[in-house]
């Protein structure tokens, strides 16, 4: 039996797995795919962080200790999800409108952005969250060894420390690595979220399959199930009504406010219209997760020897019963809900950390100057991952030092009390003007206080932090403030005291101190705005124009969009309503038609504020004032934005009118070429013409004129075809349908090719090379390019008006490429002409029979083909032409090659 | 004989051609072979005809008759136009300068011939 | 001019939403109750209340409030009346 090992395996597969999943998720989004990932179901499943480990293996232990209370951890969720109307929605719009990233953000933003609450906030999460990350890492290795110990082989148990210390690092890798791809916390973590999907359906099917083998595999059915749950511990129903009523309360409290829980319900919110499925899709999710926790603990309670830990009963069960898959399965359920916790608690946290502690902390140890934004970026970023590892890794100190025993069981619903403590602040700064900061940070500080003195310090156990003492006496030997006996409240169950006391005190002291003391005028602003979110926000809010003055919208207008335009825009709007003259009736339409237009001017928040104070029907809303703030700031920036355009306008019309003188060159151009071919055509027919009428109508020729004439007719025939070839050549090559003849030759070869082809050297031309230079492999059309090389010697040989012509060939490697240079001793090109020497039909100066002016608009063709480049050289002795190979076509050559 | 051609012509070939042609017919052929001082050439050889090409290096063909019509002495010369561009505008601008016959290459030897006998003849 | 629909239909509608919202408003507090009720139960001397007894109350329950939920929620999409949104960014 290998269990041990296929555990191993299967659970990393299950890891890789999820780190697929989440990047494939993370891909599909970034490239605009995957609108399922954007679907409500999605949406639910994530939700089901809140099941964590506690609650896979937990429930099943609390139902086997305590009957059916575990039940209350699922009734208070479901009972705020069904009551998504009055809550949820209000959180998730003020999220979406204010781009909230955290309940701290939430609860300082509604506070006139004050960082301090948001710090008091973030400390008590941090608090809350570390035992529970704690609590996961031990699950996972409790499950584990309880694995390891009903497998024989296993030779050596891995300690629980190594086991939690993977567990730990793996999943700060994947929250850094999934969790901190950007920066603004708006953008969704898709791939997270999509993992935490999957996760949300493995545990429950792991449940539910353990559920099942249970009941029908084990029990035999329902009927003999209920039989056993009648006959055992828990058959009779004696619920202290406080537990259930607090509890149900707590968990409630708790769905709200846990960090990861408004992380995957604001923060990560797609749609609101999300929720609606939600509000009964996530109540299903938490009915199934429960439904077979009372038989999977009573058959365990019955079947398992006496002393067996109900904790691990999910896991148990069926190894007991060799169903090895099975225990796998459960095992993976439970390493799922202890995973997706871990990192979304570990995103939403330290979002918080360093939103509110880190960057504050660095913005003034940098003397509060924001340098660059790309700075700040980087910094956040890095803030964010090492928070996330900071959680973490106190996450997992915590355990280590807790030495992951039974204390650490009750350290959910003291973490549950802990986070509730936001709830007075929370629900007081959604439905209540009246609550301010004062009144939200002395509930909070009371709070948490009492909270940490009645349930977290005592939660570690009599004599660990507070001295038996305490708890007997009281401090200082108080008896009133005894932890569990709080004002004499004597003999209460001590966690339903806590949050008695806690949420009692904490409510009382904020709406108290919110009604004596006096907020900020940024706090009244945000105050209204979150109350009144559904006034504030939305789309486009609609205008009632009863009372607005048409005349009074004009004059306005006319100052912003100037008269002409103003008053066209009112009369085609009266003339639309059928009426005359300028002022139509101002209709809704008319209102928001008109906003559009000003804000083109003025930038929409404010246009949309000066049409209501002309309206009247709608107070300027504090929206609208804040919004109006923001684009004064902005102003600076628009305008440089504007000169930015207005340059850019500038350059698309000078491109515009480039191109339109180039087309109307080109057309020009076109003639030209026309005229030009028709008469490059008709000069050698003329000759041909003329002369062998001469020879047919003309008696008495002598012989040596015939020959001459006929001569003649032959020169002017060769030349004619010449110019036919070089056309069809030419179009050829502008057209690019050219197609080149690759090979390698030597450079020299090609040369003394070109010369020999050109007519070679005479006296009367003298051509000048270096043949060592021309040691140099070529691999390109070298036919092409020997009628380029042709060309320019034959041009040369044509054109040099010196006494004694002189070509000189040089070529030299250099970066560009290799340069070859056609130099002659003549007079050279004027400077006029060198810029069109390469145009068809231009000819340097004026010819003699021969050329017609193409040959060098066909070598820059094939130049250009040859993706080199032929350029007169200026200001040299005579005439040169340089031409240029790439670099990528030349090859030095081999040395011992002669 | 006395009748005096003057041809204004770049083309060696057609020199040659026209040449060839006009002095079996009787005529005094001179030939001038660019156009920037083809006035002067016109000036020094009072031809009775000028036989002028269109594109000529130098000066187009039609400024030098334009020169040739707005000067007192030759304004009357007659003067044959061979053109190798057939386009229209070329023909309506030879008109507009007061060309006195318009022909277009390649010609018939034959019809220079009548069209150079008919110019100076009338 | 946008087309609207009949008046009588659209009146209908706004009226049927703002009661629908009323019942998603009052849908949590009649589930705490529910949820609250077997607190009360108290069996005879003797035959106490059984956890099967509870069970078979609060599961059915808590389907029958999920159900619910999924028949209100239905009338009340986002309460922009233009509905859709969807493709927006």
């Amino acid at each position: 039996m290998a269990t041990l090992n296929v555990l191993v395996l299967v659970c990393l597969l299950y890891v890789a797995f999820l780190f697929a999943v989440a990047f494939g998720a993370d891909r599909a989004a970034r490239r605009g795919r995957g609108t399922w990932l954007r679907s409500p179901v999605v949406y639910t499943l994530s939700l089901s962080i809140y099941c964590t480990a506690w609650t896979f293996y937990g429930a099943v232990g609390s139902a086997a200790r305590s009957g059916l209370e575990f039940l209350t951890i699922y009734l208070g969720p479901t009972l705020v999800m069904i009551g998504w109307w009055w809550t949820l929605r209000k959180m998730v719009r003020v999220g979406r409108s204010q781009r909230i990233t955290s309940i701290a953000d939430l609860i300082s933003s509604r506070y006139g952005k004050s960082n301090l609450l948001a710090v008091l906030v973030t400390l008590l999460a941090v608090i809350g969250t570390t035992p529970y990350i704690a609590l996961q890492l031990q699950s996972v290795t409790l499950s584990f060894s309880t694995f390891a110990a009903h497998d024989a082989s296993a030779a050596e148990l891995p300690t629980l420390q190594s086991t939690a210390f993977w567990v730990a690092l793996g999943l700060a890798l994947f929250t850094i690595l999934f969790g901190t791809r950007n920066l603004d916390a708006n953008e969704r973590h898709h791939g997270v979220v999509m993992a935490i999907a999957v996760e949300a359906v493995v545990k429950l099917a792991a449940l539910l399959a353990v559920g099942i083998f249970v009941v029908w595999g084990l029990a035999g059915g329902i009927g003999p199930t209920l039989d056993r749950i009648d006959a055992s511990p828990i058959a009779t129903w004696d619920q202290s009504g406080g537990r259930w009523i607090g509890l149900t309360m707590l968990s409630a409290a708790a769905f709200l406010c846990l960090p990861r829980m408004f992380q995957v319900m604001v923060v990560e919110n797609e749609d609101e219209d999300h929720l609606r499925t939600a509000a009964w899709a996530f109540p299903g999710y938490l009915m199934l997760m429960s439904l077979f926790v009372v038989p999977i603990a009573v058959v365990g309670l019955d079947i398992l020897p006496p002393g067996s830990n109900p904790d691990m009963f999910v896991l148990t069960l069926p190894l007991q019963e060799g169903r090895d898959w099975l225990a796998i399965l459960s095992f993976i359920g439970g390493f799922s809900s202890a995973t997706s916790m871990v990192i979304v608690a570990a995103i939403a946290v330290s979002t918080m950390v360093s939103n509110h502690v880190v960057m504050p902390v660095w913005l003034w140890s940098t003397g509060g100057t924001a340098m660059m934004s790309g700075d700040v970026r980087h910094v956040a970023l890095l803030a964010r991952r090492l928070s996330i590892g900071g959680i973490v890794l106190l996450g997992y100190l915590y355990f280590q030092i807790s030495g992951g025993g039974t204390a650490l069981a009750a350290i959910g619903l003291v973490s549950f009390a802990g986070v509730a403590q936001f709830l007075p602040a929370l629900l007081g700064g959604l439905f209540w003007r009246g609550a301010n900061r004062t009144g939200a940070l002395a509930g909070l500080g009371v709070g948490a206080t009492v909270w940490l003195y009645c349930l977290f310090l005592p939660s570690f156990g009599p004599s660990m932090i507070l001295p038996q003492t305490v708890f007997d006496h009281g401090p200082f030997g108080l008896g009133w403030l005894r932890p569990q006996a709080l004002f004499g409240a004597v003999g209460m169950d001590p966690l339903v005291h806590a949050v008695m006391w806690s949420m009692m005190l904490n409510t009382a002291v904020f709406v108290m101190v919110s009604v004596m003391t006096f907020p900020r005028p940024v706090e009244r602003l945000q105050g209204a705005q979150f109350v009144n979110v559904f006034q504030h926000s939305g789309t486009a809010p609609g205008w009632s124009g009863g009372l607005a003055q048409s005349e009074d919208l004009l004059i306005m207008s006319q100052r912003i969009m100037g008269g002409a335009q103003a008053q066209a825009l009112f009369s085609s709007a009266a003339k639309r309503q059928g009426l005359a003259g300028y002022l139509p009736e101002p209709t809704p339409e008319f209102l928001q038609e008109l906003e559009r237009e000003l804000s083109g001017s003025v930038g929409a928040a404010t246009a949309h504020a000066m049409i209501s104070q002309i309206v009247g029907g709608a107070t300027v809303s504090v929206e609208d004032l804040m919004a109006v703030a923001d684009e004064t700031a902005q102003i600076m920036e628009y305008s440089s934005q504007l000169e930015a355009k207005t340059q850019e306008q500038e350059r698309t019309a000078r491109q515009l009118r480039e191109a339109y003188q180039k087309l109307t060159q080109l057309s020009v151009q076109k003639d030209a070429f026309l005229s030009q071919i028709s008469h490059e055509l008709r000069t050698p027919m003329t000759s041909i013409r003329a002369f062998s009428e001469i020879l047919r109508d003309t008696e008495g020729l002598s012989s040596e004129e015939k020959g001459k004439y006929a001569t003649i007719i032959h020169d002017e025939a060769i030349r004619l075809t010449r110019l036919l070839d070089d056309l069809l050549d030419l179009s050829v090559l502008e057209h690019g349908q050219v197609v080149l003849n690759i090979h390698s030759g030597r450079l020299r070869d090609l040369l003394d090719r070109a010369v020999g082809a050109a007519g070679g050297e005479t006296d009367m031309f003298k051509i000048e090379r270096h043949g060592s230079e021309e040691e140099l492999w070529l691999t390109t059309d070298l036919d092409r390019l020997a009628q380029v090389f042709i060309n320019l010697i034959s041009n040369a040989r044509k054109y040099c008006d010196a006494g004694k012509p002189v070509l000189t060939i040089t070529a030299k490697l250099e970066t560009a490429g290799l340069v070859i240079d056609f130099t002659d001793n003549g007079s050279g090109i004027p400077t006029d002409q060198q810029s069109v020497i390469f145009e068809k039909f231009s000819r340097i100066g004026h010819t003699k029979a021969g050329g017609a002016g193409l040959g060098l608009a066909i070598c820059r063709e094939i130049m250009a083909r040859l993706r080199g480049e032929i350029i007169y050289l200026p200001g040299q002795s005579g005439a040169s032409f340089r031409v240029i190979l790439p670099s990528e076509t030349v090859s030095v050559p081999h040395v011992a090659s002669a | 004989m006395d009748r005096k051609v003057l041809l204004i012509e770049d083309e060696p070939n057609i020199i040659e051609a026209i040449s060839f042609i006009l002095s079996r017919d009787g005529w005094e052929v001179k030939t001038h072979s660019n156009g920037h001082d083809a006035m002067d050439a016109v000036r020094a050889r009072r031809p009775d005809l000028v036989i002028l090409d269109v594109m000529l290096p130098g000066k187009s063909g039609f400024d030098i008759l334009q020169e040739i019509r707005a000067d007192a002495d030759l304004g009357a010369t007659p003067v044959l136009m061979l053109t190798a561009r057939g386009q229209i505008k070329d023909r309506e601008l030879a008109e507009k300068s007061g060309v006195s016959r318009y022909m277009t290459k390649p010609f018939a030897n034959a019809d220079v011939l009548e069209a150079v006998r008919s110019m100076v003849g009338s | 001019m946008r087309e609207t629909p009949g008046p009588v239909f659209l009146e209908r509608r706004t009226y049927r939403r703002r009661r629908m919202a009323d019942a998603a408003r009052m849908l949590p507090i009649l589930g705490g109750a529910l949820f609250l009720l077997p607190l009360l139960w108290e069996g005879k001397p003797g035959e106490p209340v059984r956890t099967s007894m509870v069970m078979f109350y609060l599961f059915p329950v808590w389907l029958l409030l999920a159900v619910t939920s999924v028949l209100i929620s239905r009338h009340l999409r986002s309460d922009t009346d233009n509905g859709g949104g969807h493709g927006d960014h």
